[in-house]
């Protein structure tokens, strides 16, 4: 684990919930860890339904799997506050569904109708729910990095103590824009935490072949920026280190840059093969042991909080979320053509 | 001949350059190990070796910059944007640097380099993955830029963009890369800036570049079984842009519909009317019409993207209005 905190900003932050002993009374950890693995399981069993409506010519377009990477998700937006900004890549399902977008109003975006959160015309890649905060969804590689350090800005401006969480893949560090935005936030002490999603893979690029040095977290020294780099595989771990970097920007609209150590099961989009040509099977079965659902899972399992019986009704709780999202999606209109004119500028004529 | 695919045809016309010419090579990203993002570079790092065929970061700006700066010490470098939406994050170096490097510097560093990759929409990828670039770049003095519309034409205008000694914007059409046609085989070149006949007729002139080069061939078939006949120019290249084929074309037909996959303001076809209304005043016997893509960022739902999209019956009934038919 790299930490890299200049000794201005050098300040404990309190540990936030780790599994057991915080100082939490022994069953709100037990229903935390309970919440964890059910908003891990629901992206789980909605994501295998993207993957089936997919094939079936439901979804369109491009559509990017996070299975593997649910304990970033999960832990992140469970210690966000309600007033806290989201903003991510096209990679988004995950993160917001765990931020708290309906999956309805997702599934019914992916299958581009009028009940979609983007009313079908943003589709997979472009998320937004202004309820929540959740500013989407972007496309470019890195182009949204940038976004973030303006919403950091305008809280600052506004005086107010929330904080803006912005998610990529590791690939993105290699962007300008991520340089040009890290170098703001941090020159201008904005209230961001970024979070590297480093799942190793740039598409068919493995990290080596195309980062100087692998080691991302370092990239936050050359703009002063403390870092951390974590095992995102452990919910807790992720929690921890996100609570971490949430005080730094709280209190002292300090910026932290996280890397998450993840790793994705399926391919990089559905037109891609779960294994690709770029990486071995061995090495894809030998992550897949340290899927993040299985980790938690056997935590619970060994302090004897999870029967089976548990564990099956969460999963057929979360299977049931996901058909009922389906069946929304499918039952959901075509948006109406008059749609196609709407939105290009706001109307300013009334 | 031999029937292939346009994707097949550019990477015939990258191999035989790239064994033709050692200062040739293809940089950009995934070209390499992945064997190409869209296919078009299968095989050529197992024939020519990672220093002719190189992988990059997601750095659009910065390997267009390398590129740029290697063409100024004598190679030829072909750069691959994966699709010309990311290639946005670069336009700073291909319209400051590599269009005008031979202006500023007095004659003194030319730009023989290829800027190449798929463009325009394709199918449900939404307001930022789905756009057609060729009226920004063509907007740019120093710039050539090809929109080859068949497979024969995307070999033989590929050899000859790398053989330029200007900078050359290459778009490929993103739903192009499985079409297929007769290819000759071997070395031929097509000169830049000449516009081809793709159909004979005396109707009305159908001008048209890249993918919309078969919706236009759509187009004359359906009004052929009316018995319309129409001429069909692809323009092939659209800076420079061949005046002398759209005029010869508008004076034999009097009438003229363009037909773009880009946006309606500041578009190709808005430099195609006023070349005609130059040229071809007298012999016009009705406004020239335009069919291009909705004036909005694409939408993702199938039926708006539909909507949005130029297509052949909206081609069809802009031939009709100027026929005054309809
Ligand atoms: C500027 C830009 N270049 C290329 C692409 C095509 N592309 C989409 S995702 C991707 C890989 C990005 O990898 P990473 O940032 O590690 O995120 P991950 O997909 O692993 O979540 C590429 C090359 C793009 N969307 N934007």
């Amino acid at each position: 684990m790299t930490t890299q905190v200049p000794p201005d900003t050098q300040t404990q932050a309190p540990s936030t919930a780790s599994a057991g002993n915080n100082g939490q009374p022994a069953d709100d950890q037990a229903s935390l860890r309970k919440d964890l693995l059910r908003s891990m399981l629901i992206q789980r069993r909605f994501e295998e339904r993207c993957a089936e409506a997919y094939a079936l010519g439901k979804i369109g377009g491009f559509c990017h799997l996070y299975i593997g990477q649910e304990a970033i998700s999960a832990g992140t937006m469970s210690m966000l506050r309600p007033d806290d900004y989201v903003v991510t890549s096209y990679r988004d399902h995950g993160q917001a569904i765990a931020r708290g977008m309906s999956p309805r109003s997702v599934m019914a975006e992916l299958f581009g109708r009028q009940d979609g959160c983007s009313g079908g015309k943003g589709g997979s890649m472009h998320l937004f729910d202004k309820s929540l905060n959740f500013l989407g969804g972007h496309g470019i590689v890195g182009g949204h990095v940038p976004l973030a350090a303006g919403v950091g800005w305008a809280i600052k401006y506004r005086g107010g103590d929330q904080v803006c969480v912005c998610f990529f893949g590791e690939a993105a560090v290699n962007i300008g824009a991520f340089h040009e935005a890290l170098n703001m936030a941090s020159l201008w002490k904005l209230p961001c935490v970024f979070i590297i999603e480093n799942n190793r893979y740039g598409m068919g690029t493995e990290i080596s072949r195309a980062t100087a040095n692998e080691d991302v977290t370092a990239r936050g020294a050359a703009y002063r920026m403390p870092g951390e780099s974590v095992d995102a595989q452990d919910v807790f771990a992720v929690r921890d280190a996100v609570g971490r970097a949430l005080h730094l920007a709280r209190t002292q609209r300090q910026p932290t840059l996280l890397e998450m150590r993840t790793y994705r099961f399926m391919g990089h989009s559905m037109s891609d093969a779960a294994s690709g040509t770029y990486r071995t099977k061995e090495e894809l079965e030998e992550n897949m042991k340290r899927d993040p659902i299985l980790v938690l899972r056997e935590k619970m399992h060994a302090g004897g909080e999870l029967p089976d019986g548990e564990l099956k009704k969460m999963d057929d709780e979360a299977k049931a979320i996901a058909q009922d999202a389906w069946d929304f999606a499918d039952k959901s209109p075509e948006p109406p053509l008059s749609e196609l004119w709407e939105d290009v500028l706001v109307d300013t004529t009334s | 001949m031999p029937v292939l695919t346009y994707r097949d045809a550019l990477r015939e016309a990258l191999r035989e350059e790239l064994i033709r010419d050692d200062r040739v090579f293809l940089m950009g990203e995934e070209v390499a190990q992945y064997n190409g993002a869209y296919k078009v570079s299968k095989g050529l790092l197992d024939e020519f070796g990672p220093m002719r065929i190189v992988d990059t970061p997601i750095t659009e700006l910065g390997f267009a910059g390398v590129g740029i700066g290697s063409a100024m010490v004598g190679l030829r470098p072909i750069i691959e944007f994966m699709t010309w939406n990311f290639a946005l994050l670069a336009i700073d170096q291909v319209v400051n640097a590599a269009a005008k490097m031979l202006y500023m510097s007095g004659g003194q560093f030319p730009m023989p380099m290829v800027f190449r990759g798929p463009n325009g929409s394709a199918l449900q990828l939404s307001a930022q993955h789905s756009q057609a670039w060729e009226s920004w770049l063509a907007h740019i003095p120093g710039l050539k830029v090809v929109t080859p519309g068949t497979p024969a034409d995307a070999k033989g205008l590929l050899k000859s963009a790398i053989r330029d000694d200007n900078p050359v914007v290459f778009l490929e059409g993103e739903m192009l890369y499985n079409t297929k046609g007769e290819v000759p085989q071997g070395d031929y070149t097509i000169p830049l800036g000449k516009a081809d006949l793709k159909r004979e007729g005396d109707a009305c002139t159908i001008v048209a570049h890249g993918k919309m080069v078969l919706v236009a061939l759509q187009v004359a078939d359906a009004l052929a079984k009316e018995g319309i006949a129409v001429d069909v120019v692809d323009l092939r290249t659209v800076r420079p842009i061949d005046i002398e084929a759209i005029a010869t074309s508008v004076r034999k037909t009097n009438r003229a519909v363009v037909l773009e996959e880009g946006w309606e303001i500041c578009g190709v076809g808005a430099q195609v009317v006023d070349f005609i209304q130059r040229e071809c005043f007298d012999d016009l016997d009705s406004p020239v019409l335009r069919v291009h893509q909705e004036d909005v960022p694409m939408p993702y739902a199938k039926n708006l993207e539909r909507a949005a999209k130029p297509d052949a019956p909206k081609a069809i009934a802009a031939v009709k209005k100027v026929m005054y038919l309809a």
